[in-house]
């Protein structure tokens, strides 16, 4: 007998680091220069000289090279660089379980989880490219209007919540949290700006079924982890975040193009969900607090009900933010403030808020929390979402 | 047929002129699909070895994995599979335009493949998802390419 493929247990977050989060487009230097900085921020809180990283894995096709990275920081050797497929904030967690398939395989020693955005730098995702022509897909929607990401996803969530009879509190009450937890944050960009009921209600129609607080911000940042053995973790200073599990992946033909997903209404989770706590060995019930990426809120309730932690008919009751909200909510959710409210780091900011609920040190802290998970940009393909653990949750 | 700006549409386009023009894909995939809406045509892609109808184009049968894949002329009605209602304007040509409609139509007797085109109409109409439409076709005469978009209507 072979034994189990897994990298449960493995591989550890040592460190975590960011810049501070900005507006988009009011990043003070260059985005390479962020990314830096995240990557010396993170290796400075591993306690490790930063000369001892090895490899690289990042998504979303990050601008900033992991050759121009470690000759920058003049690194000994580069032994791991890693690109995960596929756009939006789906790759988050693929780019972690990449980084820990590398160590656990011994391509790697020490990984740097990374992402840096600088849209002022760039074109910004929320606005069409400044193109004359379009052919392929673009072809078949952008003429019909249908352009930005929340045109592309509303479709989705509007069938979803029509199967369904969910209503738009439940898509509200995905926000009320993370604003209430930006409130406690000081490093998010929403902090000092709290979101009433009726500030939601009142806010303008960005494309139905999303209102503006239904969508993330678009920020400027960088962000990283350190990811290193398990064995190597323990002797570092941090108290290690174990990935217990980690799964990449959509379902049949999710890349069907022109909204042609045999599963449509759908985060694309159903096939990867699984996996996921096949893998960590746990179930929803054992899950302590979810970072769960919200590029609109509509796709947090999908990958939620896909992530069984109710079904979709019990959305209207589950969602509600006195279960959604730490300390003794049924499920806090997004206990930075996520991608609403903290900072549209791609996500990534998702991460670093698991690692920081397991080490006991989050502005929203999930009393004993042992095992969280992370979901990662929904209703993309491929997505990809992991589960991290304390020494106890081994 | 001009209209301000430089920008060519139709006379009665639903959305604004300056948008994203369609061209071909270089590769020739879905040169048929856009030759067929000049032509007053809806076509999918259709297996000539297993008859499996197929959306969007591709060059393989997701199904029996055959290359010989046909354009059929569908029938162009369908029924509302989900929609959207777009406020923010996300493109320049959109700026001060308005609330607009986009719908997913599925055509149940071509496989419940989808297109997506705009409801015509009132963009402040509810729109109710199972709901039949027909297709209008909307030509737009750019002198560079010409070419010719699929619009839906409720029928019934």
């Amino acid at each position: 007998m072979s034994a189990p493929r897994t990298i449960r247990g493995r591989v550890a977050v040592a460190g975590i680091g960011e810049t501070a989060y900005y507006k988009h487009g009011q990043a003070p230097e260059s985005e390479v220069a962020l990314a830096l900085r995240a990557v010396l921020a993170a290796c400075a809180d591993a306690g490790i000289d930063p000369r001892q990283v090895d490899g690289f894995a990042s998504y979303s096709n990050d601008r900033n090279d992991p050759s121009r990275l470690a000759a920058a920081l003049g690194l000994p050797e580069l032994r791991f660089s890693n690109m995960q497929w596929g756009g939006g904030g789906g790759g988050g967690s693929a780019a972690a379980g990449n980084a820990a398939a590398a160590i656990a395989a011994g391509y790697a020693e020490c990984v740097v989880v990374f992402r840096a955005l600088a849209q002022g730098q760039f074109q910004r995702f929320g606005a069409a490219p400044p193109a004359a022509t379009v052919s392929g897909e673009a072809a078949l929607t952008f003429p019909y209007g249908l352009i930005s990401p929340a045109q592309r996803f509303a479709m989705r969530v509007m069938r979803f919540m029509h199967d369904h009879g969910i209503r738009p509190q439940a898509q509200r009450a995905i926000a009320l949290a993370s604003y209430h937890h930006a409130q406690s944050n000081p490093r998010a960009v929403m902090h000092g700006r709290p979101l009433t009921p009726e500030a939601y209600d009142a806010s303008r129609w960005i494309v139905e079924p999303f209102r503006l607080f239904d969508c993330c911000m678009e920020n400027d940042g960088a962000a990283a982890l350190v990811l290193v053995s398990a064995e190597r973790a323990r002797d570092l200073p941090q108290r290690p975040a174990y990935l217990l599990g980690a799964a990449q992946g959509s379902e049949y033909r999710s890349g069907a193009r022109g909204h042609n997903a045999p599963t449509y209404a759908s985060a694309s989770f159903t096939t990867v969900a699984p996996h996921l706590y096949a893998m960590a060995g746990v179930a929803a019930k054992d899950v302590d607090v979810v970072q769960s990426y919200e590029n609109f809120t509509g796709g947090v309730l999908m990958s939620l009900v896909e992530h069984e932690f109710f079904a979709p008919d019990e959305a209207n009751e589950f969602l509600t933010v006195e279960n959604l909200t730490a300390p003794d909510g049924r499920l806090p959710l997004n206990t930075s403030g996520g991608n609403l409210a903290e900072c549209y780091m791609h996500g990534l900011e998702l991460q670093i808020e698991a690692v920081r609920q397991l080490r006991g040190e989050s502005t929203s802290q999930v009393p004993g929390a042992r095992v969280a998970m992370v979901i990662s940009g929904p209703m993309v393909t491929p997505v990809s979402s992991m589960i991290l653990g304390t020494e106890a949750a081994l | 047929m001009s209209a301000s700006g430089g920008a060519v549409s139709s006379p009665t386009a639903y959305l604004p002129a300056g948008l994203p023009r369609p061209v071909p894909e270089p590769d020739g995939l879905d040169t048929p699909y856009w030759e067929g809406t000049r032509a007053g045509e809806l076509r999918v892609q259709r297996c000539r070895d297993c008859g499996a109808w197929q959306w969007g184009p591709e060059w393989i049968c997701h199904r029996c994995l055959g290359f010989d894949l046909a354009w059929a002329a569908v029938e162009p009605r369908g029924r509302i599979y989900s929609w959207e209602r777009a406020w923010h304007p996300v493109h320049p040509a959109l700026k001060d335009h308005g609330p607009y409609i986009v719908v997913l139509v599925e055509l149940p007797h071509a496989g419940g493949v989808r297109v997506v085109g705009n409801l015509l109409g009132d963009p402040l109409q509810p729109v109710e998802i199972g709901a039949a439409v027909a297709a209008v076709f909307e030509p737009h005469e750019d002198p560079k390419a010409a070419f010719t978009l699929v619009q839906w209507r409720k029928t019934g």
